[in-house]
């Protein structure tokens, strides 16, 4: 029902949300890319000054950035394929008939409650530390030599950190769409005479290829946002080697007190951000009214 | 008290007319009823009424006032909706004791109406109840009740018996039409039910794509449609339309005549096969391929013993033959 | 299906499905077994697994040497503060947009997505340096209002998603009973809509509690809420694992309750409407 009435009191209610949301898009954006275009460096205000794409060139230049863009892409590439293949096999897993599905969710969902910080330490504490670590004595007990997760593989530990946080993330979101999928299809191409396997490939996948498509794109942007894990763990190194484009921003901007670089960065950060919301947008926008 | 004009009212969505320009009088105590094809603008009508869309143009008059701008809170009319529209977390006695509630009546006064208002409609033992545990028959009566409760210049009824099983819908329709034999406000009703229309109105108004075809009593519509359209939509089963020459032999463009209207005479003008014969216990309606014209429906006695492949003969009843000429009207 | 499958199958199914639940559950479980360890337990090799001494030692001692309540309050403050603030302006806009639509509401609500899709890191300095100019660092009002700004858009998101739930005729009755636009929301929209804005509610706040980046980079000492306060024990000290395993416990315990309650609104909420 749409009145004039009525449309007048929907425009009022709408204002505080749009307004705010406006402010807060626009004016730190906007304040980025002015100080993205400055070198200012909070310990040395004195030196700030106008160097306009300055920043930007020497981002270009330095292997540093290039390498956190490079780990960047790792992390979420590897976090993405250990999510989507693992969440689709404990989907399938758990949508058998089985003794206890109920407790069985409850505790494949529960790293994605675990707040970054503390899920961060368990790992690296708990789980991968060379001395103490459950890990080095799994590692001990077969003979081997404990390996030194965080500091040999950096990146890949993360990864490994990550991925076990968001696991139940894609699990969930693809057991959700596997159970959707009515059983009426699936049983009448039993009829039809297909084998399991067939099943999975010509029914179940497809029916899923959208909620596969939403659970990338969703932790796409969840995952070019971590910070926490990497900060905790390993701080971006040894070195550089585990330092993404996100990190290095937040050394620039808090460790260094660089705010032109930092800002820099942050614009590039935008840009990645926006190539990838301009596919989640045209993959949600098909389904908002359904 | 309960007059309403509508003049020279319009109504668009956008680019889409959805009423181009309708005038109606509605005089005070009338059961008018809306009837037409989906998508002809009746529920959009009754709702321009009510105030919960507005007019793109014209006026719409409450009791000779304007009302066109006037908030559907204080146009002082009740609406029964189609899906009842309950509050669902509201037992049946605060549902109905809502609109009360909503004009500041006094508590007292409220719940003595709500008690008046739950007997005469049958609910004084649901009045502690939820929507939830009541029955379709039940929630449209706590519906009407909280339209009675109200005491509004005229009851809207947005095609209240649709959701309603066949059984349930008859018993309900005589409730309604007694309800406003002893209230006497005016009452606005949609459906697309033609039978409803028949049974239940003082005055039909039959739409079509946003303009009134006809307004008339019941029978008037009828015994004197005033073109092919009305002809076609009021009776069931439908009116037997014929174009053609039979139509030019008669000096018209099409001639109608209803099932109800032909005799089966073995020397009769029309003969054909019958396709399917129809049998309901007290009429058989008997689909027959005309030779020379096409399908026509023919009601025969209960016992009719026509079947599928029999051929048979038909000759419509004098002074019963419509004629219609090329724009639609009648002549 | 309903049809039977043999117990074989079913038993097997079962076992791995336990196997894989178990595995993937089991960091959490170690942490909390460590949390009833003295440190001297914790750091023991081999690794004990149940038949240890357990205390509740370590309890008793985070609160004590370290003012835990004090990070505790600031996390709840911190999470019912911005889903609070967020209700207030996410409720009429989601009205106005489920209710009276319009030929753009569509594309507002895309939009308002696509905020949540800004990177924090884009706008770090800036914010960071406004919080410093306006006194807001360290503040659990500043954190309020970032917070809040962040989860808008799922807020406005799910209880817009209610809200279409409500069948507009119902608002409609309202309407016609003679109810102000005040009294239509009041006495019949919020208490149709009371699981849904529960639901939101639950979610944001486990958003909320969670959130280790602007919690993180925006306080020091005052507002720090746990994520921070976890996150400074970041180096390797082993005499410490015990402690830290029952701060940690506690910190995620009220969340991990909730998340197993809140399984449904996590797809409502975080997919945007594309998996049902």
């Amino acid at each position: 029902m749409s009145t004039q009435a009525s449309r007048r009191a929907a425009r009022w209610m709408l204002s505080p949300a749009v307004v705010l949301l406006l402010v807060w898009m626009i004016v730190p954006l906007a304040l980025t890319l002015w100080f993205s275009f400055q070198r200012y460096n909070l310990l040395a205000p004195e030196r700030a000054g106008f160097v306009w794409f300055r920043n930007y060139t020497t981002f270009l230049d330095s292997p540093a950035f290039w390498l956190a863009i490079l780990n960047t892409l790792i992390l979420v590439v590897g976090v993405l394929a250990i999510t989507v293949i693992g969440g689709i096999l404990i989907a399938l897993l758990i949508d058998q008939p089985i003794w206890g599905q109920g407790p069985v969710r409850i505790l494949v969902i529960a790293p994605f409650f675990v707040m970054p910080p503390v899920a961060a330490l368990i790992w690296k504490n708990m789980l991968m530390n060379p001395s103490n670590g459950l890990f080095a004595s799994a590692f001990r007990a077969l003979g081997l030599q404990p390996f030194d997760f965080l500091g040999e593989a950096p990146l890949f530990s993360i990864i490994l950190i990550v991925a076990w946080q968001w696991l139940p993330f894609a699990t969930l979101i693809l057991l959700t769409a596997l159970q959707s999928l009515s059983s009426e299809q699936l049983e009448a191409a039993e009829m039809d005479g297909a084998p399991a396997l067939r099943r999975f490939w010509h029914i179940m996948l497809p029916h899923l290829a959208r909620a596969i498509t939403v659970v990338v794109l969703i932790q796409t942007i969840f995952l070019l946002g971590i910070l926490v894990e990497i900060l905790v763990t390993t701080n971006g190194g040894p070195g550089s080697q585990s330092t993404t484009l996100t990190f290095l921003v937040y050394k620039e901007a808090i460790l260094d007190s660089d705010v032109g670089t930092a800002a820099a960065g942050g614009v590039v950060a935008v840009i990645l951000a926006n190539i990838v919301a301009v596919f989640l947008m045209r993959a949600i926008g098909k389904n908002l009214d359904a | 008290m309960g007059r309403i004009t509508l003049r020279n009212v319009t109504k668009g969505f956008g680019e889409v007319t959805v009423i181009p320009s309708l005038d109606l009088e509605i005089d005070d105590g009338e059961f008018v009823v809306f009837v037409g094809p989906s998508g002809c603008g009746k529920s959009t009508l009754l709702r321009l009424i009510a105030g919960l869309e507005d007019a793109s143009g014209g006026q719409i008059l409450i009791d000779g006032a304007d009302a066109t701008r006037v908030p559907p809170a204080r146009r002082q009319l009740a609406m029964v909706f189609q899906s009842y529209a309950l509050y669902p977390h509201m037992t049946v006695r605060n549902n109905i004791a809502f609109p009360l509630r909503m004009a500041g009546v006094d508590p007292a006064t409220a719940a003595r109406k709500v008690e008046a208002a739950a007997r005469v409609l049958n609910l004084t033992a649901y009045l502690d109840r939820r929507p939830g545990q009541l029955s379709g028959g039940q929630r449209q009566r706590v519906a009407i009740g909280r339209a009675i409760v109200r005491e509004p210049k005229a009851f809207l009824f947005d095609e209240p018996l649709s959701n309603l099983d066949a059984a349930l819908r008859g018993a309900m329709r005589l409730e309604i039409t007694e309800l406003h034999q002893s209230l006497r406000t005016t009452m606005v009703y949609v459906t697309h039910d033609q039978v409803e229309a028949m049974t239940m109105a003082d005055t039909i108004v039959v739409l079509n794509a946003g303009r009134i075809e006809q307004v008339g009593s019941p029978l008037d519509l009828y015994n004197r449609p005033a073109n092919v359209f009305v002809a076609g939509f009021i009776g069931s089963p439908r009116m037997n339309l014929i174009g053609g020459a039979d139509a030019a032999a008669m000096g018209a463009a099409t001639i109608g005549v209803r099932p109800e209207h032909i005799d089966i005479a073995a020397d009769g003008p029309w003969r054909g096969q019958v396709t399917v014969a129809e049998r309901l216990g007290a009429d058989t309606f008997l689909h027959v391929a005309v030779e020379g014209i096409g399908p026509m429906t023919v009601r025969a006695g209960g016992g009719h013993g026509a079947t599928h492949g029999d051929t048979i003969g038909l000759t419509p009843q004098a002074g019963r033959i419509h004629r219609f000429g090329q724009d639609g009207r009648a002549l | 299906m309903a049809r039977a499958v043999s117990p074989q199958r079913k038993a097997a199914m079962t076992a791995l499905a336990w196997g894989v639940a178990l595995l993937i559950f089991f960091p959490i479980l170690w942490m909390v077994l460590t949390s009833f360890k003295t440190e001297a337990t914790a750091v023991a090799q081999p690794p004990q697994w149940l038949f240890f001494d357990w205390t509740v030692e370590n309890y008793v001692t985070v609160q004590a040497q370290r003012d835990y309540f004090g990070f505790f309050l600031n996390s709840v403050i911190i999470a019912v503060g911005s889903t609070a603030l967020g209700l207030l302006v996410a409720v009429p806009a989601a009205w106005s947009m489920a209710f009276v639509p319009g030929a753009r509401t569509r594309d507002l609500l895309m939009w308002m997505l696509s905020t949540k899709m800004m990177p924090a890191v884009a706008v770090l300095v800036p914010i960071y340096l406004i919080f410093v100019r306006l006194g807001l660092l360290d503040t659990r009002i500043g954190l309020v209002v970032v917070l809040m700004l962040i989860n808008l858009p799922i807020i406005v998101w799910m209880l817009y998603t209610y809200f279409r739930e409500i069948p507009a005729e119902i608002l409609e009755a309202a309407r016609m009973d003679g109810a102000t636009l005040r009294s239509e929301i009041l006495y019949v929209l919020t208490p149709m809509a009371v699981p849904g804005i529960a639901s939101t509610v639950l979610l944001n706040i486990i958003l909320a509690w969670n959130e280790a980046f602007w919690t993180i980079t925006l306080t020091t000492v005052d507002a720090a809420p746990l994520t921070k306060f976890i996150s400074s024990f970041s180096s390797p000290q082993g005499l410490f694992y015990a402690k830290l395993s029952a701060a940690s416990t506690m910190a995620i315990a009220p969340i991990l309750i909730m998340g197993w309650f809140s399984q449904k609104q996590l797809v409502r909420g975080l997919t945007f409407g594309a998996v049902k």
